[in-house]
């Protein structure tokens, strides 16, 4: 067991459909994370990561559907579809899938928990917060009421609430943010799953705070010996915290490597083109390059790569031939570009598509 | 302020029912709906002491009716089943309207349509002619007139508590409880309900004066409580006949229900801007 990955999503895809036609919010997607490591999730917003997550705890609501792919965590089949839809057209459920049923009790809270991003509204406003922290463990691990008090007492004191016998009886309300994110990291923890799944849990959370909380994670990751999945848009984050990286871009993972690899060689122009938007310490900010534009409706997504109507090193080919995941170093990192030998795309002899792209982020970096 | 102006008339309305009643007008008039002896003729007074269509007398402050009985023991009395009937019903149609509601809301699609349906069906009728269907077909009393009207309370909590659901469900503490492996049951019961409920119990204490009202109605067209037991709307059907010679007959009884339904309105827009700060600016 021990070799097999703790959570393997391959060939995910979640389709919403709408009346103005099929949302391919998440079309292919496929990451790894194996046990006691953070992986990160990162793009822009409207990627897909967040329906790519809620989709590892089939958390999709109507009209979304997960229409193929597999999702194993454990040695449990999550989601798992046959390759061939079945005689009506629609994807066929494979017979090892656990039910609804099964995932309520096997897997959500227990196995993998959430974090939200909004602490603010992550917490039923009408119940005390020790009593909201009491129940779930009372539910998840069988505890009887006192122990699970006692439990849930000695965890807000481990999240770094201060007087948490005290604090135990208070509303939301009376919490802070940053007190409120520690409660949500505490109600995840409580049930000691395996597996932590971090919906951009610091976006909603000041600087000071933030570095807080990633230094809480990091402590607790060791002594619960959990793996994360830490979904954000903020490279800082990422170079923190995360040991590998996936980069999403429009519902597909364009680039995968460690967060060293990613971060001195990226391989993908959609990641150098986030990592030039970050303010440095060693530029001004006339030197920022902003990615130009907005990413498009995956409604109807660009031909061929579906980063090039924005990329700075586009060429002509790009229109027509969709790359999918490769290795293109001898690292192991992997990378969805033509512009790499590894998919023989004829690139160096295309035209460039330089008229389209007036930013030409990639060039003018050092 | 209505609030507790309210309290202290309840106070002494209940002081009123329950000293009063049980050893003053027991001694002077032997008919107490207390220490009246089973199966005697309760309400009815002992033949022989009536003051027909007397008035303003030490004896009857307020005179008594056709039969002689006491207009003031009786109009007591009568709150009790006014009260009775209007928190009991609205009570039971609060509950079951908002289970039906909350789950409709909660779940959406063909379950939302066959509860919503149904619902609207019972809300598109006219509340006294199914009332009166429904005390066709299962007899007159009191207990019909308070499941007819549980019946027909329903509805109107079971669209307003989905309304609220709607948007309680979107919320994220919602979909945080979904994720950490919360039964659906469980969700709405801690998680959504609790959250809904401000505007319920409003319309509940809305409610209970206008279900007051309708009972009075019902038993105004001889629906509700059978005689001899003494409801307010019965009251004033039988003082029709008298009105010109006795038009005070006829006041007593409006007036308590009159003051009885104001006064639970009361309450509600107490209640209401209580619950909602936004309404005091």
């Amino acid at each position: 067991m021990s070799d097999t990955p703790l959570l393997k999503v391959e060939n995910l895809k979640t389709q919403f459909f709408t009346e103005a036609g099929t949302v391919r919010a998440v079309d292919g997607v496929s990451f790894t994370v194996e046990r006691g490591e953070i992986v990160g999730l990162v793009g822009e917003s409207g990627a897909g990561k967040s329906v790519a997550v809620r989709s590892i705890l089939r958390l999709i609501d109507s009209p979304g559907h997960i229409v193929g792919g597999e999702i194993t965590f454990d040695g449990k089949t999550v989601v798992g579809f046959e390759d061939e839809p079945g005689t009506d057209g629609e994807p066929t459920r494979r017979e090892e899938m656990l039910t609804n049923t099964e995932m309520r009790s096997q897997i959500r809270g227990s196995e993998i928990a959430l974090i939200f991003q909004d602490p603010m509204e992550s917490l039923n406003p009408v119940f005390t917060v020790g009593g909201q922290l009491r129940e779930l463990i009372e539910l998840n691990r069988g505890l009887s009421k006192q122990a699970a008090r006692d439990r849930a007492i000695e965890i807000l004191r481990e999240v770094g609430i201060p007087q948490p016998a005290e604090r135990f009886d208070d509303y939301p309300h009376q919490f802070s943010g940053g007190m409120r994110q520690r409660v949500l990291i505490a109600m995840a923890l409580g049930c000691e799953p395996k597996l932590i799944v971090a919906d951009e849990p610091t976006t909603a959370l000041d600087v000071t705070v933030e570095g807080q909380i990633l230094d809480l994670v990091y402590d607790l990751q060791d002594k619960y010996d959990a793996s994360f999945l830490w979904v954000t848009h903020d490279m800082g984050i990422v170079a923190e915290i995360c040991d590998r990286v996936n980069v999403m871009y429009l519902g597909e993972v364009v680039e995968r490597a460690s967060v060293d690899d990613l971060f001195y060689n990226p391989q993908h122009p959609y990641t150098e083109a986030l990592l030039n938007s970050i303010p440095r310490p060693d530029q001004s900010t006339e030197d920022l390059q902003p990615l130009e534009g907005a990413m498009p409706e995956p409604i109807n997504p660009p031909s061929g790569c579906r980063f090039h109507d924005r990329c700075p090193e586009a060429r002509e080919v790009c229109q027509r031939t969709h790359p999918d995941l490769r290795t293109v170093t001898e690292a192991g990192q992997y990378a969805a570009c033509l512009k790499h030998d590894a998919f023989e795309a004829a690139y160096e002899t295309s035209r460039p598509l330089t008229d389209e792209s007036p930013a030409a982020g990639g060039d003018r970096r050092e | 302020m209505y609030i507790v102006l309210f309290i202290i008339v309840v106070a002494i309305w209940a002081f009123v029912d329950g000293v009063v009643l049980d050893y003053y007008f027991a001694e002077r008039f032997w008919y107490s709906p207390i220490t009246a002896p089973p199966g005697s003729r309760g309400l009815l007074p002992p033949v022989g002491i009536t003051n027909e269509y007397g008035t303003g007398t030490w004896a009857h402050p307020l005179g008594t009716d056709h039969r002689g009985r006491d207009i003031l023991v009786r109009l007591v009395y009568g709150s009790r089943i006014a009260i009775q009937i209007g928190i009991v019903a609205t009570g039971v149609g609060a509950t079951l309207g908002t289970i039906i509601g909350a789950v409709s809301g909660y779940y959406g699609g063909w379950i939302d349509d066959v509860l919503q349906r149904t619902v609207e069906t019972f809300y598109a009728i006219p509340f006294i002619v199914l009332m009166i269907a429904i005390m066709s077909a299962f007899g007159r009393g009191l207990w019909i007139a308070i499941v007819g009207v549980s019946v027909i309370t329903t509805p109107i909590f079971a669209r307003l508590i989905r309304s609220e659901v709607l948007s309680v469900r979107e919320e994220e503490y919602i979909e945080a409880a979904k994720a950490a492996g919360v039964r659906d049951r469980n969700i709405i019961r801690r998680h959504v309900i609790p959250n809904s409920l401000a505007p319920v119990l409003v319309q509940a204490t809305l409610q209970i004066g206008v279900n007051i009202l309708i009972v009075a109605a019902l038993s105004f067209l001889g629906f509700g409580a059978q005689p001899p037991t003494p409801s307010w709307g019965a009251m004033l059907a039988q003082s029709r006949t008298y009105m010109l010679p006795d038009p005070w007959f006829s006041v007593w009884p409006g007036l308590a229900i009159l003051v009885t339904v104001v006064g639970f309105n009361l309450v509600g827009d107490g209640l209401r801007d209580a619950f909602d700060p936004r309404l005091n600016d």
